[in-house]
């Protein structure tokens, strides 16, 4: 049976889409039941291994992909108005997880809406999310209810924006002007 | 003291000792907050991002081809090896397949860059133990790799090494006698090394059963590499996933059992063996080719991989170091995501250290092999 | 008057030799460490580098005296002059040549001939100590005052097998005076080997050379300086001359327990088989004396060094384990085989 098959089984509804890109296997679940998702696909399927945990920021790629479609519709010329579909949450984070014993690799990816951007902490499952749940916190703030220690990890604790959005400019804006140094006096 | 970690409460008669960002011991820019009860450390705190130059926002914003040097400043020590697992990811993204010659090409390289990271780390962790000499035997000879490199491709660290879709270049004519005069000396460093280590009876005290780990917590706290297979966790990507040429080549994984310093001490100095039997075994197979083979995939000038994501790891000198790239059709990668194995090796730290002495902080870090540049990327 | 004036002589003597000494063991180790580690070390100042210890003379007397903020000024101070005085007085009772004869007078090559000279070096030894832990404590850094206390406790502990090891040896010549101890030694053992020290105590020479090596802080049991894990040890907010006392006296400090070492264990400057006293004339013979004796010194000397790039450190706890748990039950041991041997044969 092929992964896929098995992913769906193990699944059932929650597994909302299926992506596959040259063999890499994504899965799409609902952001509300990761722990769950997870948790079942550790002791099920055997992926017994969180490879890596991240986020990506979809705002350019979705307003790209609706400028394009509206151009389309546009050169179509056909008159739909208020047919505006929402766009997708705009962050996703991924869970590469791993099964040592089967050699397999499965891409679980969940979204998540920037007005409500709350995930449940994988911490308990597994201890390597650690710091990449705090990396995701601090480059997108996207915050992981239940995580033992969620503060800023690479960039300091009073840094005001978060970097990996794509609307942070790639220069920065001067926030290391701002630094407050605290000194020690004898 | 400027900061105080918000971890550690200030009670009691512990000292709190900031290790870090600049000391000795702390290779790059680590630092580490512990909390000491004398010389026991009762809790550590390793804060890391003194090294975050953002490489992968970097990479959203240039080309294909351009974040192939961003990649050489991740493990400084294995530039190599980082090129490479960028470009297998990007080459996956597109489907390219790339000529054999210029895998065999790659594998050569890249075991000679195991072999330098090997030298580095062991040669460090001596040195942080006090023992100062084999140090300089084990540098002479990676001085001589670094001379190799240098002459194969301009650069001695950032190598900038290969291409998307291949290499940039054919090995040099006298590559052949180059390794055979550097195999010799590589071996007896090592052996040398080995004599005033590994049965010396202070290294072993300072070793054995220092910040051991259990396979199960290796594999939880996302262990790799080395320092996974010490703890007796058969798991090499060279096996297990086989890229590039690595399946026909006839290696040994060693294993550890108890997941100490020693441990993992002893499994590079095994792959350091192996990794000069692949390049062997590597070159006699690239000898075999046609002095034309191909060394590139045709490739297009500007790299434009259809929209997708995908994720390819390879056994880095670290663990696994793996790329996720995601592509929105456009000639820059749409995210960029690097999964270095020091990072999640080092978020375990506190745990493996707490109830140890300094001395063994020390020894540990040494151990796990923490490069700050693909730590803080 | 006239003896005051051999005595000062003696004094100057001693203390210019040993600062010498000092100053060449700098660029010995230097150039050893080069030698063991396969690299060239400092070549550049003179033939074969012999002026680097001046060029860093120099360097160390005209830098800036910085003095941290926050440190205690007095204790900062005291700490490096309470380091270096023992270390150069120490050597006092220690002779460094059998006699000389210059115009029918005698002239003993030691500065003191003290009757409880043993007891004078240990005392001095213990000094030490105190130098490094004010200097730790004054410095009112973290990592210096762990070095200092990590010395203290290594100090003390490792003086307890080196005296008791002495003393053992000081049962067997049943003397307190150092010359005595030298003299005892002439001709030879059970008529086969020298009469020498380490072949009537080799336990006690095995437990002295051990202790010695953590008296002098140098590798394996360099803790309190150890550069990895605490920057410098006490160290480590020294600089200009007053860092420069602190490596002079560890230096001079080094030359002392090797010449303690040849006096107890090797014969001081007897030769195996040889009496040089017999076909040597009295000034000829005083300065052979010096040069055998010199030589045996400067060959535990270099075992410093080589000893230092060969192995590992030790761990604090192993450390405190090998003092109290291995070297003291041995060192108690040998007294007590020593005190059986000397009233069975008495």
């Amino acid at each position: 049976m092929s992964l896929k098959d098995r992913v769906e089984r193990c699944l059932g509804d929650y597994a909302t889409a299926f992506v596959e890109c040259r063999g890499d296997l994504c899965v799409e679940v609902p952001v509300e039941d990761v722990l769950k998702v997870i948790a079942s696909l550790k002791d099920e399927l055997g992926f017994d291994f969180l490879s890596d945990l991240f986020g990506v920021d979809n705002s350019v790629l979705f307003e790209k992909k609706a400028k394009a479609a509206k151009k389309k519709k546009k050169a179509e010329d056909e008159a739909l108005p208020g047919d505006d579909v929402p766009p997708p949450p705009r962050f996703e984070v991924n869970y590469l997880l791993l099964s040592l014993e089967r050699n397999e690799r499965l891409q679980v990816k969940i979204r998540v809406p920037e007005d409500k951007p709350e995930v449940d902490s994988v911490t308990g499952i597994w201890k390597a999310a650690t710091w990449p749940e705090r990396e995701v916190y601090d480059m997108y703030g996207i915050k992981f209810k239940g995580h033992p220690d969620l503060r800023r990890l690479l960039m300091w604790d009073e840094f005001p924006a978060y970097p990996l959005r794509k609307d942070y400019p790639l220069e920065g804006q001067g926030e290391e002007r701002h630094l407050s140094y605290t000194t020690t006096e004898s | 003291m400027a900061q105080q970690c918000p971890n550690i409460p200030e009670v009691g008669d512990f000292v709190t000792i900031n290790i870090g960002p600049s000391h000795p011991a702390m290779h790059g820019t680590l630092r580490v907050i512990a909390q000491t009860d004398g010389e026991t450390i009762l809790k550590a705190d390793p804060e890391i991002g003194y090294l975050h130059r953002g490489v992968e926002k970097l990479g959203e914003n240039l080309t294909y081809h351009q974040f192939i040097p961003l990649t050489d400043r991740l493990n400084y020590c294995s530039a190599i090896t980082n090129n490479v697992s960028y470009e297998m990811a990007v080459e996956k993204l597109m489907g390219l397949e790339v000529p054999e010659k210029a895998q065999l090409i790659r594998m050569i390289m890249m075991e000679l860059t195991r072999i330098s990271d090997h030298i580095v780390c062991i040669g460090i962790l001596g040195v942080d133990l006090g023992a100062f000499t084999p140090y300089f035997y084990l540098f002479i000879q990676r001085e001589e790799i670094y001379e190799i490199f240098e002459w194969f491709n301009g650069s001695r660290l950032t190598t900038t090494f290969g291409r998307i879709g291949g290499v940039e270049a054919d090995l040099p004519e006298d590559f052949e006698q180059r390794w055979e005069e550097l195999k010799p000396n590589l071996r007896k460093a090592i052996d040398e090394t080995d004599r005033l280590f590994t049965h010396n009876r202070i290294w072993m005290d300072r070793t054995i059963g220092t910040t051991a780990i259990s396979p199960e917590d290796a594999l939880n706290w996302g262990f790799t590499g080395p320092c996974l297979r010490a703890a007796g966790v058969k798991r090499d990507l060279r096996k297990d996933e086989p890229y590039g040429m690595y399946d026909k080549v006839n290696f040994e994984v060693p294993t550890g059992k108890h997941g100490d310093v020693f441990d993992r001490y002893i499994v590079r100095m095994i792959e350091m063996e192996e990794s000069i039997k692949i390049i062997d075994q590597a070159f006699q197979m690239y000898k075999e080719m046609a002095p034309d083979a191909p060394l590139r995939a045709k490739v297009p000038k500007i790299i434009k991989p259809p929209e997708g994501e995908v994720y390819h790891a390879i056994e880095s000198p670290n663990g696994e170091l793996g790329f996720f790239v995601k592509s929105d059709g456009s000639d820059k990668p749409y995210r960029i995501k690097i999964r270095p194995p020091c990072y999640m090796i080092y978020q375990a730290f506190p745990e493996l250290v707490q109830g140890e002495m300094i001395a063994d902080l020390i020894a540990c870090l040494s151990s796990l092999n923490i490069i700050a540049g693909e730590l803080d990327r | 008057m006239e003896d005051w004036g051999i005595a000062i002589i003696k004094v100057v003597f001693i203390w210019v030799w040993t600062l010498l000494c000092a100053t060449v063991m700098t660029w010995v180790e230097r150039r050893g460490a080069g030698m063991i580690q396969d690299r060239l070390g400092p070549n550049r100042a003179g033939p074969f580098g012999l002026f680097q210890p001046l060029a860093d003379g120099i360097k160390l007397f005209t830098k800036e005296d910085i003095v941290p903020a926050n440190a205690r000024k007095i204790l900062f101070s005291l700490g490096p002059i309470l380091f270096a005085i023992p270390a150069f007085s120490a050597y006092a009772v220690i002779p460094f040549g059998d006699k000389i004869v210059v115009g029918g007078k005698e002239i003993l090559l030691q500065v003191a001939d003290v009757n409880v000279g043993f007891l004078y070096v240990v005392a001095i030894g213990s000094m030490a100590v105190y130098g490094i832990v004010v200097g730790g404590w004054g410095s009112n850094n973290k990592y210096s005052i762990l070095g200092g206390l990590r010395s203290t406790a290594q100090m003390i502990s490792y003086e307890v097998p080196w005296g008791l090891a002495l003393l053992a040896a000081v049962l067997v010549y049943g003397t307190f005076s150092l010359r005595q101890i030298a003299l005892a030694q002439q001709g030879t053992f059970l008529g086969f080997l020298p009469n020498w020290g380490i072949f009537k105590q080799p336990l006690g020479f095995i437990l002295f050379i051990v202790a010695a090596y953590a008296e002098a802080n140098r590798v394996p049991f360099d803790l309190p300086e150890a550069e990895s894990e605490i920057v410098a040890g006490y160290h480590t907010e020294y600089g200009s001359m007053r860092l420069g006392l602190y490596l002079f006296g560890e230096y001079v400090n080094l030359y002392t327990l090797s010449a303690l070492m040849v006096t107890f264990y090797f014969g001081a400057w007897h030769l195996p088989y040889l009496d040089m006293s017999k076909f040597l004339g009295p000034i000829s013979y005083g300065i052979a004396s010096f040069i055998v004796f010199f030589l045996k010194v400067a060959f535990f000397l270099w075992l410093f060094v080589w000893v230092r790039w060969t192995v590992p450190r030790f761990r604090y706890d192993q450390l405190m384990n090998l003092g109290w748990k291995s070297l003291i039950p041995l060192a108690l041991l040998n007294l007590f085989i020593t005190a059986l041997c000397i009233q069975i044969t008495a």
